[in-house]
């Protein structure tokens, strides 16, 4: 299994033979090359994606224009979907099906499928110099786990109660659906078996990536010489193992009140007298689910923030500002990420001294956080930028994790949370953050390694046009939102009309919807792009962005095995710039003196300084 | 073609991809079990008399057969990896099916356990059913799933064993055997937890097996 050294020229060409011989179910769909598992989570999330986004506009909507027919679609929406056939309302319980399917959908299959499976598969061996995953077989076991669990979280659909209605958190007693008899499938039930099961395929992955981070750096790359991606994708490996089981177990346990009508998670005469409830405290679940679910938050951003480190360095022509605290950021992150979850919990019944802790160690993480801010912006201070469409989104996502992040700091103290708990605050916040931060992330690591995956160009004015759209309408959809928020706009509302006091606020909530519509058709740039480009594209040079790191090293479009050369490292990721040097950047891989100058900071000598804007 | 590449060397930590990553999968399932012992920790102590006499309900001896058929099985697999790396097939195919015949014995006494449960109408909806047989079922349930995963793999080595060549990779037996003691160790906490901690109080009364 261990790949040891054995390249006698018979296995040679016994291997070579091999790869040939593969079928093309075995090259396309159950394929152990990383690369194109990589494109196979891309694949599945942007689906998940458009589904996602069309449940947000659904929701928008109703918000927007209460009890109002749904245009273009509503004639044609499921009978049990709207209040009569035809009528194109949507009904209450369909409206919390919405709330529920949007946030999980988007979590779960297209965000931490995007950071952690795309990005880990595609950029984790190719940046560590080697061939493929530690396990491949394992690997492709970890992406064929989530198809069948989105299917199953879909299926929900055909259950009589409709999908999950308990929310993407999912809260008994709510969720244990006990007004229904032992033993029914129901939606939430169905929505456990799939959280369940994507879990366990980020477990798998992350294992993967843990195992082969350690064990097939190329010769010569110490921890140290690894770019930030590989750092960040590495600690968040270690989260997800981590934490990951932890809501498996509640799932569990969760699964069994909700099916068999156990009572882990209920309370002593929650609905009947009946001696097979009681005993339980639904508190308990939230802080087993936030015990995973507040890391994966981490888990679903961390990712993002080394790719943008590794854009921000390339594209400003200089090297990573403190690379080694970055690291130690990361990991401080990763490490106060556990210990904070029960700020989601301040409004839930917890004890107040305890609150007081959850308030100071999620204060602390704006530590981490603003060296790594401090650091970005060190690394473009005098930087010879190129706006690039990676830049342009790498530049959106330390600008809205900003706001997100302060956001985040204004509501981890808990008197302020007690007014702003559980209301479009809350929302704007999540999107700032999760959207505005990690799908921003995500966008620039899919302009940045286009290249280097389909081994075509993508088109830079399209790029950008997407970019300007999303960034604009993003604002404009997630900002009011706040106003809302602090107005006591609560967070799952099927008709904020029945309130007087919600009434003035209606006018913001259309204004909202208007933007978000645009924000969700301005992604047809980029997924058209995507097309049109592979096929269309120009062809991709080996380095088209003049970067150090590894995967450059790679053919236009590696095929089996990533590498045609020897590949050994010399120097650290981020050697821009370099005195004395003709070129501006100098490869991990090139020949020549080994230094580790991640502490030299390079500026722009003063005859470029005229260059640094307007570059594109 | 990456094979005449510097690319496959030694793994840089010299310890196999697949031993290194069942370290750190079972550093996984130690927390899917930590998840289960934290919420068992906090009902417990609120359901404190419940939980004794439901405790005291279970059969601590069948228990401990258990245990002992389980550690024992762990010896056999140890001794499996012993043989396999010095390349004896007979005695790694004798080893490993007494392994396998541990885990099925360890399911056998599970079944007569759960059958009793059964009649005393204790399962999930049956009369009798509390949050402390919620826990029992999960727990031993979730652990009696980790056995049958264990022996899958291991009747696959123990078939490839009669063939031709026998069974080569005693790398893939020690990853196994890590899986397979660390089942092991997960049910020396559950024995235990669910068996043995009985509050006095309650041990005298209702102790009826």
């Amino acid at each position: 299994m261990s790949t040891a050294t054995l390249p006698s020229t018979e296995t040679e060409a016994h291997t070579h033979e091999h790869h040939h011989e593969l079928p093309w179910y075995r090259k396309y769909v159950f394929s152990t090359d990383h690369k194109v598992i990589s494109k196979q989570f891309m694949l599945s999330s942007l689906f998940f994606l458009f589904i996602g986004g069309a449940f947000a506009l659904f929701i928008r909507w109703q918000l927007a224009y209460p009890g109002t027919k749904i245009p273009l679609v509503g004639s044609i929406l499921p009978a049990t979907w709207v209040t009569e056939p035809g009528s194109g309302i949507i009904t209450p319980e369909f409206y919390a099906q919405l709330l529920t399917m949007h946030g999980s959908i988007m979590i779960f299959f297209v965000v931490i499928p995007l950071a952690l499976g795309m990005f880990g598969n595609f950029c984790i061996p190719l940046m560590i110099g080697t061939d493929d995953m530690a396990l491949p077989r394992l690997n492709m076991w970890s992406f064929w786990l989530v198809p069948p669990a989105g299917l199953i979280m879909m299926a929900g659909f055909f259950t009589e109660t409709g999908y999950a209605t308990a929310g993407w958190t999912s809260y008994p007693p709510l969720s244990a659906s006990i007004q229904l008899p032992t033993f029914t499938i129901s939606g939430q039930t169905l929505w456990l078996i799939s959280v369940f099961l994507v879990g366990f395929s980020s477990i798998m992955g992350s294992v993967n990536y843990v195992t082969t981070v350690l064990n097939k750096r190329a010769k010569g790359m110490k921890l140290f010489d690894m770019p930030l991606t590989v750092w960040a994708l590495f600690i968040t490996a270690i989260m997800a193992v981590l934490g990951t089981p932890v809501l498996a177990a509640g799932l569990a346990m969760l699964f069994m009140d909700n099916f068999l009508h156990t009572s882990f998670f209920l309370p002593d005469n929650l609905v009947t007298n009946s001696k097979y409830f009681g005993g339980g405290q639904p508190v308990l679940f939230q802080h087993v689910f936030w015990f995973y679910s507040h890391p994966a938050v981490y888990i679903m951003i961390l990712p993002l923030m080394g790719i943008v480190s590794d854009v921000l360095a390339t594209f400003s022509r200089k090297p990573v500002y403190g690379y080694k605290a970055m690291v130690f950021a990361i990991a401080g992150i990763a490490f106060l990420g556990f210990i904070v979850w029960g700020h989601h919990m301040f409004q839930s019944g917890m004890n107040p001294l305890l609150g007081t802790t959850f308030m100071l160690s999620t204060i602390v993480i704006a530590v981490p956080s603003s060296i790594k801010v401090f650091n970005w912006l060190g690394t473009l201070w005098r930087g010879n930028i190129k706006f690039t469409s990676a830049m342009l989104n790498a530049l959106a996502f330390v600008s809205m994790f900003i706001i997100g992040g302060l956001s985040g700091v204004f509501m981890a103290s808990a008197p302020v949370d007690i007014y702003i708990h559980d209301t479009y605050f809350i929302v704007a916040h999540i999107h700032y953050v999760l959207f505005g931060g990690s799908l921003f992330g995500i966008f620039a690591g899919i302009y940045y390694w286009y290249p280097k995956m389909f081994g075509k160009m993508l088109n830079e004015a399209w790029g950008r046009k997407h970019f300007y759209w999303t960034f604009v309408t993003f604002n404009l959809t997630f900002f009011p939102m706040h106003i809302l928020g602090v107005g006591g706009h609560m967070r799952r509302i099927y008709d904020p009309n029945v309130y007087d006091f919600l009434k003035g606020l209606g006018g913001i909530n259309e204004f909202i919807t208007i933007a978000a519509i645009t924000l969700g058709f301005s992604q047809l740039f980029l997924i058209s792009n995507i097309l049109w480009s592979m096929k269309f594209g120009k062809k991709a040079p080996r380095n088209p962005w003049h970067a150090n790191t590894l995967e450059w090293a790679a053919p236009e479009h590696p095929g089996h095995g990533n590498f045609d050369m020897d590949i050994t490292v010399y120097r650290g990721p981020y050697e821009f710039s370099v005195p004395g040097r003709e070129l501006d950047y100098w490869p991990q891989w090139e020949q020549g003196e080994a230094i580790s100058a991640h502490h030299n900071t390079v500026a722009v000598p003063i005859e470029n300084e005229t260059r640094t804007f307007g570059a594109h | 073609m990456s094979s005449a590449l510097n690319l496959s060397h030694e793994p840089v930590t010299r310890v196999r991809h697949g031993k290194f990553a069942m370290w750190a999968f079972l550093a996984s399932e130690l927390m899917f079990f930590a998840g289960f012992f934290g919420t068992f920790i906090v009902l417990r102590n609120t359901n404190y008399a419940a939980f004794g006499e439901g405790s005291a309900q279970l059969s601590w001896p069948l228990a401990l057969v258990n245990t002992f058929i389980l550690i024992g099985s762990s010896l056999t697999m140890a001794m499996c990896i012993y043989h396999l790396e010095r390349g004896n097939n007979k005695l790694f195919r004798l080893f490993m099916g007494l392994t396998i015949m541990g885990g099925f014995g360890f399911l056998i006494v599970k079944y007569l356990e759960y059958s009793s449960k059964w009649e005393h109408g204790l399962f999930p909806g049956q009369e009798h059913h509390t949050l402390f047989f919620s826990f029992y079922f999960l727990m031993t349930g979730f652990h009696a799933l980790h056995v049958v995963g264990g022996m899958i793999p291991m009747a696959y080595m123990f078939f490839r064993s009669y063939t031709k060549r026998g069974y080569k990779h005693p790398g893939k037996v020690e990853t196994l055997g890590l899986y397979w003691h660390f089942v092991d160790l997960m049910w020396i906490f559950i024995f235990p937890a669910l068996y043995l901690m009985i509050p006095y109080a309650v041990a005298g009364a209702g102790a009826h097996h």
